[in-house]
């Protein structure tokens, strides 16, 4: 049983004031095992979005099927951190757990995983975006889900910090077996991080293509290996086109 | 993110000057703008040279001095104070559930607008002698009277925090399957406490006010009860005292308990 089954003919939202109905998403099947990480790429505005949100279960209806492994909690990672930020660090993760009196520890553990059990105390609203971030994917990590989703989590960080956070990502996937379903505009990250690429046209974004990476721990880490995959991405022929058309539409 | 407006505002005017000299100044300028108060109303009062229509700030001190020892100021404070409690207590009860109500739900809104232009407008002093008239000459419709006076101002207010929830934080808690009970508390209440403190702030002094009114047309005890003694007996020195001690009294309400209320729960923003 996979952990997330999105078989979908299309979605719509229907016109609301005056703006006119709007096709979001066409034909998108695929799934995500238990502990896989795939990674959705497409154009900007192409539905991305729309699709987490969906298999989130914050989207409404669509025209097909979205099933969720049940019995297992989900974890969302937004791509701005939605932080209370009027509650501190570790309210943040208490927040979300079924049970707001577990054990210090575990909270502890967590946060010195994502090097921030200095800051437990803090504000959020005190938090620098990077640091925000990382309270972000600990609060998703916090509650053992089954399957996190992922949208442009390290969008607008400086190289060096998102590059820590992916490798701190690829850690926390691998130490908790969770399955994972990420979208970005970076092809180096989808590949860095991910077992599976899902490549959207442009809107409404449907699937057009499905690629495997069959690369090593060590190569994931090694940022020369990734480049070289990329070439090789890059090289196929629907693929060139799909980012010729991202390049010409950078996004936010 | 949450528009506390009103919060800011006041931030923004405490901020206005830094530093130590900062810190004099806001402990210098209010002090010394109250001794002009009463520097300008001696002054007036010498010009008048009539102490019946014009009391001097020393004649009104010590008739504030000699109603305190008797226990007739206790006594009648007392009183309005509760009526304010109770008034209060209720308004913003009502007025917070309904104006989230009408925050939240377009239907609500709709429906409660044409009621709540109805009441914003209908004056005070109808809904005391309607209420006097249809309840009696009692406690409960003097506190009734009043927090309908004031229900649609805390809904106004609360309206605008419910409508400026930010939707992403209580998509985020859907998410994650938070209890509904914790999302109130930790996701919904902390973005509507600026709107809350703006309403409850407001609330008191609109209350007070009305809450002498009623006192005057129907009750037998309280500080507006007292005034309209004072009034038919011509006295003026007993007006100005008893309306010295509620300022004094409203005043210490909100260093007391509103101001460090405020202090505590916008700790985060600082």
């Amino acid at each position: 049983m996979a952990a997330l089954t999105v078989d979908i003919s299309g979605k719509c939202f229907p016109a609301v004031a005056g703006a006119p109905a709007k096709k979001a998403l066409g034909r998108v099947a695929f799934d995500v095992a238990e502990g896989e990480t795939v990674a959705l790429i497409g154009p900007s505005g192409c539905g991305k979005t729309t699709l987490l949100n969906l298999a989130a279960g914050l989207e409404g209806e669509a025209a097909g099927t979205v099933r969720r492994l049940a019995g297992r909690r989900l974890a969302y990672v937004f791509q701005e951190p939605r932080l209370l930020p009027w509650r501190t660090v570790e309210d943040n993760l208490r927040l979300v757990l079924a049970d707001p009196s577990d054990p210090q520890e575990r909270i502890g553990g967590l946060l010195a995983e994502v090097g921030l059990l200095q800051a437990r105390h803090v504000f959020a609203s005190r938090l620098s975006l990077g640091m925000a971030r990382r309270v972000a994917l600990a609060r998703g990590f916090i509650v053992e889900p089954g399957l996190v989703l992922l949208d442009e989590p390290f969008a607008s960080l400086d190289a060096p910090t998102a590059r820590r956070l992916r490798l701190l990502l690829l850690r926390l996937l691998a130490m908790h077996r969770t399955a994972a379903l990420f979208v970005t505009h970076d092809l180096d990250e989808a590949i860095m991080l991910a077992q599976r690429l899902i490549f959207l046209s442009a809107t409404p974004g449907s699937l057009v293509r499905e690629l495997r990476i069959d690369l090593g721990p060590a190569e994931r880490h090694d940022p020369a290996a990734v480049a070289r995959k990329r070439l090789e991405v890059m090289a196929l022929p629907d693929v060139a086109a799909l980012l010729e058309l991202d390049m010409e539409d950078p996004g936010p | 993110m949450v528009a506390g407006r009103a919060l800011e505002e006041a931030a923004g005017q405490r901020q206005a000057v830094p530093g130590r000299r900062g810190l004099r100044l806001r402990l210098w300028a209010p002090v010394a703008s109250l001794l002009a108060l009463f520097v300008l109303w001696q002054l007036v009062a010498v010009i008048a040279a009539d102490p019946r229509l014009m009391p001097p700030p020393g004649a009104v001190l010590a008739r504030l001095a000699e109603e305190a020892a008797s226990g007739e100021l206790a006594h009648h404070l007392a009183a309005t104070l509760a009526r304010v409690a109770a008034s209060f207590v209720i308004a913003m009860a009502i007025g917070t559930g309904l104006g989230v109500l009408m925050g939240r739900s377009l239907l609500a809104d709709l429906l409660g607008q044409p009621w709540l232009v109805f009441f914003l407008n209908l004056p005070a002093l109808v809904t005391i002698v309607l209420a006097y008239i249809w309840i009696g000459l009692v406690e409960s419709a003097a506190v009734l009277a009043v927090a309908m006076n004031k229900i649609p101002n805390v809904m106004v207010t609360v309206r605008e925090g419910a409508r400026a929830i930010d939707r992403s934080l209580i998509e985020m808690a859907e998410v994650f399957a938070v209890p509904r009970g914790r999302v109130l508390r930790h996701v919904v209440l902390p973005q509507l406490y600026p709107y809350l403190a703006a309403a409850a702030r407001s609330g008191l002094a609109l209350i007070w006010k009305i809450v002498l009114v009623v006192e005057l047309l129907g009750r037998s005890e309280g500080v507006g009860f007292q005034i309209s003694i004072f009034f038919q007996l011509f006295d003026v020195t007993g007006i100005l005292a008893y309306a010295l001690a509620f300022i004094a009294i409203v005043q210490l309400i909100e260093w007391g308990v509103l101001q460090p209320i405020e202090r505590r729960l916008g700790q985060w923003r600082r």
